[in-house]
């Protein structure tokens, strides 16, 4: 239940500062809140609101209409998947039974320990690789039962822990420099920590 | 048939570490953009019109004749449409983690050709690799001098944001985008007046350009718009790229010479699609994303040519072809499709809010085995509320059109299976045991 930390306070002061008006940050800076907390806190919710000099109720009214945006807790893993077409025509619905047996609950619920919400959800544009899934947005194709339960276990164990970060974190890349072209600091050099570390992708 | 031409925005795709800034330089990177910014903002746009590129998104426009149509006033900004959506579509998911520095320079060109203030890069929110390798993409342009303060030793300056959407369909219009990018619900503005190329972000005039269209731009720079035109047919210039899935063995993107090449090649040739799985029959397929009227196996030798798509009732859209061979259940993939819209609406408008969630109830039960021989004709009705006359390109009852293409797999199921759905209300069940 928390107001942002300094250091995200500073993160969100510098999304502000990207855009020509403020309120264009108010996305990226709930993206922040999701990533401390986990999910959208009344709280973070009302210091969002106090940065950009809206009504809270605005920035409610905004969260709400976005799917990724949890105005609840949910868990640690969000397990995310889809049944759209491509991935219908290659067992979706199967998969989703299945998933709803393994973690004990069905879409939108969360197991008891915290640890998965699961969800369906509409295509996430990782066809090739259909059936498929989202673990906190981190993609996983061509998945059958068997997959599925070594996901879970790897992840319950913390095996994937580098792959696949806590709910809510999206973005591990920082922007480097504010805006430049009018003549603020020059950027700085990039460093090898820019590189993202390997995972699967959708080619 | 396959033809020879090479591919362009692919091209770099599968080298190592593809999205690094050093691979990109290793492979020509920014030499589009060097040449952009030697020649005059206009002779850039020509140039894009000369190539006839059409827009890669769904709609098809042309974009140099799109960038034409600014509105005289200052500032321009430029929008980048990333948030690709359009359900069996994932070229742009790939673009954005494989070769981001290629979206960066084309939108730098872009921007010096139109003379934007300032660029946003919009990222679907769930591609988390996407925006990271984005950003990293970014830091390193920046870093470079590719971005920023006179880019390239030029005097032209301007700062790119990359921009996280947060799950929401609709936000790939391009007017609900621009809410979106505003810090707002994603609601489509009325056009007219709110065409963004006259009254777009902030009120401003603004050009949203997709990012394969965007990837495009600095192959055009470098060869030249003629050579781009004199690939494909007329109109339908330059090489796309397709999403192809469903039941095809080998689904994948694959970037192809448009109009030449077909359908059947595309889901068929062995280096392509490679035929359907167990080597079944076809029994329809999407020819471009779920919004599209489905085609049938009668219509495999047609080309992947924007024209000739859109006079046979349907369009090659967000360029996803989905594959459905004979044991799908038409039922079960058109109420999918329609549970899909019915989901995404924005609830702006009454039609499309209160009729997809009519349309799948009646598809639900149908499926269920609990429809009534009536239904067809009820959905016909309600479909034609929502686009009437069901003609093709659809009428519009509402501000976008999310509504209009919610009757497209309906429409297409029924004509083209009429039976089947017959069968699912006479014997009380699906026939495909679900």
């Amino acid at each position: 239940m928390a107001r942002l930390t300094a250091e995200n306070l500073q993160r969100a002061r510098q999304l502000i500062g990207l855009y020509p008006q403020s309120r264009s940050a108010l996305i990226p800076m709930l993206h922040i809140a999701q990533e401390q907390d986990g999910w959208l806190t009344p709280d973070g919710m009302a210091h969002v609101a106090e940065l950009l000099d809206i009504d809270p109720a605005e920035v409610y009214g905004t969260a709400s209409f976005y799917d990724m945006f949890f105005t609840h807790p949910v868990g640690r893993h969000l397990v995310s998947v889809c049944t759209n077409l491509a991935c219908l025509l290659n067992g979706a619905d199967e998969l989703l039974e299945h998933a709803e047996a393994r973690l004990g609950v069905a879409p939108g619920g969360t197991t008891p320990d915290g640890e998965f919400t699961l969800e369906e959800v509409e295509c996430i544009a990782f066809c090739g690789a259909a059936p498929c899934l989202a673990v906190n947005w981190r993609f996983f194709g061509n998945i059958g039962n068997e997959d599925f339960d070594r996901l879970v276990d790897d992840l319950a164990a913390g095996r994937l822990a580098d792959d696949v970060p806590p709910h809510g974190t999206l973005n591990r890349v920082r922007r480097r420099v504010g805006l430049v072209a009018a003549g603020g600091p020059a950027p700085v050099a990039a460093h090898e920590d820019d590189a993202t570390p390997p995972q699967a992708t959708s080619s | 048939m396959i033809t020879d031409a090479a591919p362009i925005v692919t091209a770099r795709i599968g080298t190592p570490q593809s999205w690094t800034l050093r691979s990109y330089l290793d492979k020509g990177g920014y030499e589009g953009l060097r040449k952009a910014l030697t020649m005059d903002p206009g002779e850039v746009g020509q140039e894009v019109l000369t190539a006839n590129l059409l827009g890669r998104g769904g709609a098809g426009f042309e974009a140099g004749k799109k960038w034409g149509m600014l509105r005289k006033a200052e500032p321009v900004y430029l929008v980048i449409n990333g948030d690709e959506s359009e359900p069996c579509t994932f070229k742009d998911h790939m673009l954005m983690e494989e070769d981001p520095h290629q979206i960066v320079e084309g939108t730098l060109i872009c921007a010096y050709a139109i003379g934007a203030a300032q660029a946003f890069i919009y990222v679907r929110g769930e591609f988390a690799l996407g925006l990271e390798r984005m950003t990293a993409a970014l830091n390193e342009a920046y870093a470079f001098g590719a971005v920023g303060r006179n880019i390239l030793g030029s005097d032209f300056s301007i700062d790119v944001v990359v921009h996280p959407g947060a799950g929401a369909y609709i936000c790939g219009e391009e007017t609900a985008l621009i809410e979106s990018l505003e810090g707002k619900r994603g609601y489509p503005r009325d056009k007219p007046p709110w065409f963004p190329a006259a009254m777009g972000l902030y009120k401003a005039p603004t050009i949203v350009n997709n990012v394969e269209t965007m990837s495009n731009l600095p192959w055009i720079v470098t060869n030249g718009g003629a050579a781009f035109a004199g690939l494909g047919v007329g109109r339908s210039a330059g090489t796309r790229l397709f999403s192809v899935s469903g039941h095809v063995k080998r689904p994948a993107n694959y970037e192809v010479e448009m109009s030449k090449v077909t359908f059947r090649d595309l889901m068929y040739d062995p280096k392509l699609g490679g035929g359907i799985r167990e080597d079944r029959q076809l029994k329809a397929f999407v020819p471009g994303g779920v919004s599209a009227p489905w085609f049938g196996p009668d219509q495999l030798d047609m080309g992947l040519d924007q024209d000739a798509v859109g006079k046979a009732g349907s369009m090659l859209g967000s360029g996803s072809v989905v594959a459905m061979d004979d044991t799908t259940c038409m039922v079960r993939a058109a109420w999918r499709i329609t549970r899909f819209f019915h989901r995404e609406s924005c609830g702006q408008c009454t039609p499309c809010r209160e009729g997809g969630g009519w349309l799948d109830k009646i598809m639900r039960r149908i499926e269920l085995g609990q429809g009534r021989e009536s239904d067809l004709d009820l959905l016909l009705d309600v479909c034609d509320n929502i686009a009437p006359g069901l003609g093709w390109p659809p009428q519009k009852t509402t501000i976008c059109v999310l509504g209009p293409s919610i009757p497209s797999s309906i429409v297409s199921g029924i004509k083209m299976f009429r039976d089947e759905f017959l069968v699912h209300i006479k014997e009380g069940a699906c026939p495909f045991g679900r």
